[in-house]
């Protein structure tokens, strides 16, 4: 039987080369943002929505239970970011930020935890980020709310468990996208200077995190989070 | 899909049923006799704190495949009544009628 995935944020950046990648798998992928993609795939539903908004997180996850009877895996990948210095941060950017990193990633964590707990199976993918330990200057913010989604991954990990689902969080490295536009290049290059492994990350880095987690085989593995370049 | 109000002795069942599911998964023993008077919580309860949880899920779930209506039944108003609704089958079976009766009446 095909596995049923959710990945959140798929509209571009990471999540859509994840939703291409498990496409490829043949899984059947359910993904969804805020506006819609201008790309389409077989294979692949587009849920059109907020994922801050508890209404529409349960309706899409109502609608994938009856189209498909199942989910496998949920991937947290949407996320916004706001780099500046903190003394220019303005509380509706904090606020914007932490609704859709850690709101929105708990919602939906709720939300697919209740479905895949019917089958006692399920794997659950955060998005945190090397910000995170490398408590990187210029992003109080947001390495603070991918802070909240390592707790939230750690302690869902110990309350999931009984009921089969692991929880487990990737943190990347930069990656050429639409998070990292705006962010100098000598900032970049700091951070790169900075990892074990000196280098942008890449789609197949997060993807080859990502299929670990997921693997039948890693059902003794959770609450971990796994950052990309030695980074942190 | 019904579309009716259920009447109270079809929520019960609904408790009943999805109680006597949740006691099969689990390991604990299940009693003779499940009526309105069996505890959910405390010393007597038949359950213990997670399978209370899957009890609660499960019958939001099936409300909402049955009704149509999404029901949140442990939000912060459930968890500060001073009698909890689910102290007993006969409690929340009550508070979902409650829950159901204000659903349609602001849809």
């Amino acid at each position: 039987m095909a596995e049923v995935v959710l990945i959140t944020g798929t509209r571009k950046g990471i999540g859509r080369h994840l939703a291409e990648h498990f496409v490829r798998r043949g899984a059947i992928v359910a993904g969804c943002s805020r506006e819609l993609p201008d790309w389409e795939l077989a294979g692949y539903t587009h849920h059109q929505l907020d994922i801050t908004d508890e209404t529409q997180v349960r309706a899409m996850c109502s609608a994938i239970q009856r189209r498909h009877g199942r989910l496998d895996v949920a991937i947290n990948n949407a996320g916004i970011a706001s780099m500046n210095h903190a003394l220019l941060v303005p509380s509706a950017t904090l606020t914007r930020i932490l609704a859709t990193n850690v709101v929105g990633s708990f919602l939906v964590c709720r939300e697919a935890a209740k479905l895949m707990r019917r089958h006692r199976y399920g794997r659950i993918i955060n998005f945190s980020t090397i910000a995170v330990p490398m408590r990187l200057e210029g992003e109080a913010i947001y390495a603070a709310s991918k802070s909240a989604v390592e707790t939230l991954t750690r302690v869902l990990a110990k309350e999931l468990a009984a009921f089969g689902i692991t929880v487990n969080a990737v943190g990347p490295t930069p990656i050429e996208t639409d998070l990292i536009r705006s962010v100098p290049a000598e900032k970049i290059q700091q951070i790169i200077d900075s990892l074990a492994i000196r280098r942008l990350g890449t789609f197949a880095d997060v993807a080859n995190v990502v299929d670990f987690f997921v693997r039948p085989e890693s059902d003794y593995i959770t609450g971990q989070v796994i950052y990309l370049g030695g980074g942190g | 899909m019904s579309t009716q109000i259920p009447t109270q002795a079809t929520l019960l069942q609904l408790v009943i049923d999805g109680l006597r599911d949740v006691l099969a998964m689990s390991e604990r023993p299940v009693p003779e006799v499940i009526d309105t008077t069996t505890s959910l919580i405390g010393k007597q309860a038949v359950l213990d704190s997670l399978a209370l949880v899957t009890l609660i899920v499960d019958l939001e779930q099936r409300i909402e495949e049955e009704y149509d209506i999404a029901l949140t039944l442990a939000d912060d108003r459930a968890m500060s009544q001073k009698h909890s609704p689910f102290r007993t089958v006969g409690a929340l079976t009550a508070y979902i009628e409650e829950l159901l009766g204000e659903e349609r009446g602001n849809g």
